[in-house]
């Protein structure tokens, strides 16, 4: 049997099934064990009863998508698998277990000419006292890849630890029913022993990951209005800023949420709010707030299917358009993605530190896939940005609040400062911060807010550019990993392509993009939207110096390596 | 409290108001001078807070600390800055439009959060800076270009809004009055909690009409009271002109926990570690 470098597997039940926990559970075994990994959730809308599948992908090097076709797939019950249509795919090399009373075969499967080998988990699961069937399908999962009973067995003995003996007794059973139901199956895939590494290692979401970055940059202050996909953000602050000195609100709305930050950081606290697309719409005025009276805020957007309340549990890029042109007038802000689980942490951080130092509002668009999706990674790396703003500590003589200066930042006077007092407004402002109606004010701040975001030097964080192809991949956010994979493919097939992945939207920077792009002959524009929005991005903000084709798709179907890799390999 | 003595003139900036003549904000302008002086505040040590309309211009005709920010949220950026804060004295300005109106569900949650802070909404029963459409406190029958015979709405009554939603402190005043204005204004602002003072302050240029509220206001007849019961009754069958303290409640003020500051951040990472 030869080792492959990753596997993929799902596992499918009804909500409440505990399909999540099962593969969540996995997960953790595999990462304990070296592997690296990431388990993406799927779901309907309904708290319970709906449908629920986890995606896991283990691999030897970092997983930052998901696979083309599953190798193992579990169906603890198909009641409701038909929902997933595309979502899931089978093909004929996939493994698929499936409980005879669970429900008919979906068409994933049954179209995709997969083995199918039938196992009775919920009559085994009936016959121990409190057993469960995800446990069997735990079991079988676990022997398949390889683990021991105790291995598959030690996260779940974590997990029920204050659920009592009987619970506990019930899991391992269960588990130790599903290795005996699987012994005898050839499953044909074994994954490849992992790398040794000394590197300290995670287990954690990209909303997690988000908070931490928030917290390192120096956030330490959180407005929350709960929304899917986005809510953890604010769930992992509320306990862990008070450990470090901050404090989180609960508002009555995105509008006071995105207010509260505004009034925080006004005071001189730094000040950061999370939501999804119709959070960020409620928050769009005040934004333009922020944005005139130059006070510095984080806005996370986890964002989901849209417009309106569109697949709030599933993951699209269509807020593009909303996160760079959304304010009226003209607005200047920033607007940064991460690119992966881990990368969320960086992202934040350094959004954080760029709203600070630049006094301005920073958008962070995160998506469903990267902010729900759970990852085992090397512990990403401390690095120097802490937000670190401009602040007018001695006054003497009429305080400028918004003083015309070499790089367009004015030092800012905190409440509490003597001879700074001024008034923060969104009117149209002198430099002393009095209101006016004036031509020549308005031109004058409207260029100092631009001129301070161009004359900003962002360094090499800007993108992600590898490789040197006279292809390049222009991708974003979430993408970046299934991207970078392309290339990965790509190359192996003797095509040498180069990924230009930007982590800064907004500002643009036109030199580097062009040095980014220097000699290039095709290029890929990758994006998960409808309307192909980063294309048209690109088009309005840069020159593009090769001709260009779309590959764009609205979610929530997940945009793999594998399709990415045709697009490349078909244009030659 | 600073032992300098301060005058209502430390208070005022040097921004001309561009409110019309005779306008009854000018005259809670002078309260809040009046009562910041009174409680002997530093300039800097207060921090207005507001809205958008005629009323929401104040902060920078002061010489505080001010926010002049988007229609309707300025209780919102208020309890961020407090909680932040809570060293400054945040008292928030607004009017019938701004804070009943597209403001209304910020009120209702301030007043239940009750944090410490001061609200004032300078009441025209007019969006005076749209020029004269009806507002949440316009009679219905008071005609407009927008309303043409009235509105046929019955009015908000925010002093019994207040109670319910749990304000601490529930005041109305008359801009007429600055003196007696500054004096509640100070109580309120000494008052522990979330105080709110409806001012009546007319609009002459879009409510004549309102010119004649200086004999129509009066000294409420009744004394201070603790007592939500006692106090529902009296705002329910109140004539709107009663001026005075109307409620004193008891309610412990919202301030979350500061914890501690000094902690390193790998404490937290331990969460993720494998």
């Amino acid at each position: 049997m030869a080792a492959s470098r990753s596997i993929s597997i799902a596992i499918i039940g009804s909500g409440g099934a505990g399909a999540l926990t099962t593969v969540d559970s996995l997960l953790e075994t595999a990462a304990a064990a070296g592997w690296q990994g990431l388990f993406t959730r799927t779901m309907g809308p309904q708290i319970r009863g709906g449908e629920a599948a986890g995606l896991l992908r283990l691999a030897v090097d970092p997983v930052e998508s998901l696979p083309d076709r599953f190798d193992l797939m579990i169906g603890i019950d198909w009641l409701n698998a038909h929902r997933f249509g595309a979502e899931i795919k089978a093909g004929n090399q996939t493994l698929v277990i499936s409980d005879p009373r669970g429900g008919d075969l979906p068409p994933m499967v049954t179209q995709s000419g997969a083995r199918v080998v039938e196992i009775p988990m919920k009559e085994m699961a009936k016959a121990i006292p409190d057993g469960r069937p995800n446990m069997i399908a735990l079991g079988i999962a676990g022997r398949l890849l390889g683990f021991t009973v105790e291995q598959a067995f030690a996260p779940i003995a974590k997990r029920l630890a204050d659920k009592g003996p009987a619970a506990i007794e019930a899991s391992l059973a269960g588990i130790k029913v599903g290795f005996g139901a699987a012994a005898g199956i050839d499953f044909g895939v074994q994954l490849a022993a992992p790398k040794p590494s000394k590197a300290r290692r995670w287990l954690l979401s990209g909303n997690e990951a988000t908070a931490l970055g928030a917290i390192r940059g120096g956030i330490r202050f959180a407005a929350a209005y709960p929304i899917t996909p986005a809510t953890e953000i604010l769930e992992w602050l509320a306990p862990n800023l008070t450990k470090v000195g901050g404090t989180l609100l609960q508002a009555e709305d995105e509008l006071a949420a995105i207010n509260m930050i505004i009034g925080a950081s006004y005071g001189g606290t730094p000040a950061l709010t999370a939501t999804s697309g119709p959070g960020l719409s409620l928050m769009i005025e005040a934004l333009g707030l922020a944005t005139s009276a130059e006070i510095p805020i984080v806005v996370v957007d986890v964002m989901r299917g849209g417009p309106s309340t569109g697949i709030p549990t599933k993951s699209e890029q269509g807020d593009l358009n909303i996160a760079i042109y959304g304010m009226h007038g003209d607005a200047p802000h920033l607007v940064l993605a991460p690119q992966s689980v881990g990368d969320c942490v960086f992202t934040t951080q350094w959004a954080t530190y760029l709203a600070e130092a630049l006094q301005a509002p920073a958008i962070i668009l995160s998506d469903q896939f990267m902010g729900q999706s759970r990852a085992a990674i090397e512990r990403p790396a401390d690095v120097a940005f802490i937000g670190a703003r401009s602040i007018a500590s001695e006054i003497s003589g009429p305080y400028m609040r918004h003083a015309m200066t070499a790089n367009g930042v004015s030092p800012m006077a905190i409440p509490g400062t003597r001879g700074g007092q001024y008034t923060a407004d969104g009117l149209t402002h002198s430099e002393r911060a009095t209101p006016t109606s004036g031509a020549a004010d308005h031109l004058a701040q409207l260029d100092k807010r631009r001129d301070k975001l161009d004359r900003f030097n962002f360094g090499d964080h800007w993108a992600s550019v590898e490789g040197a192809g006279d292809l390049a991949v222009i991708t974003w956010g979430s993408l970046t990993g299934a991207a970078r994979e392309a290339v990965a493919l790509a190359a192996a097939d003797g095509i040498d392509a180069r990924m230009v992945a930007p982590r800064l939207l907004a500002p643009v920077l036109p030199e580097r993009m062009a040095a980014a792009l220097a000699g290039v002959k095709r290029i890929l524009v990758v994006e998960q939207t409808h309307g192909g929005q980063f294309n048209k991005f690109l088009r309005a903000h840069y020159d593009l110096p090769a001709p260009v084709r779309v590959f764009n798709r609205p979610g929530p179907l997940p945009i793999t390596a594998g399709e990415i890799h045709r697009a490349i390999a078909v244009w030659r | 409290m600073s032992s300098v003595a301060y005058k209502q003139a430390d208070y005022k900036s040097d921004v001309k108001p561009i409110w019309c003549p005779g306008c009854g904000d000018y005259h809670v302008l002078m309260s809040f001078g009046r009562a910041f002086a009174q409680l002997g505040l530093p300039p800097e040590q207060i921090a207005v807070i507001s809205g958008i309309g005629c009323s929401s211009r104040i902060p920078a005709y002061t010489n505080c600390y001010g926010f002049h920010g988007v229609h309707g949220r300025s209780l919102a950026l208020a309890a961020g800055l407090k909680v932040t804060r809570p060293d400054l004295t945040v008292v928030v300005a607004s009017g019938d439009g701004d804070g009943y109106s597209i403001g209304g569900n910020h009120f209702l949650h301030a007043c239940r959060r009750n944090i410490d802070m001061t609200y004032v909404v300078m009441d025209n029963h007019i969006y005076g800076m749209t020029k004269g459409q009806p507002s949440p406190t316009t009679e219905p029958e008071f005609d407009t270009a927008l309303s043409p015979g009235g509105t046929r709405v019955r009015p908000f009554h925010p002093l019994v809004v207040a109670l319910a939603s749990g304000a601490n402190f529930i005041a109305r005043c008359f801009s007429g009055d600055p003196n007696q204005t500054a004096d509640v204004l100070a109580e309120a602002i000494k008052h522990p909690g979330f105080s709110f003072i409806e001012i009546l302050s007319p609009c002459v240029t879009f409510r004549p009409d309102e010119k004649a509220w200086k004999d129509q206001v009066h000294p409420a007849p009744v004394t201070e009271t603790s007592d939500q019961g006692k106090a529902a009754r009296r705002l329910m069958t109140d004539d709107g002109f009663n001026i005075g303290i109307l409620y004193r409640g008891t309610r412990t003020p919202y301030q979350p926990a500061a914890g501690a500051t000094n902690i390193d951040l790998s404490e937290l990472e331990k969460d993720f570690e494998l």
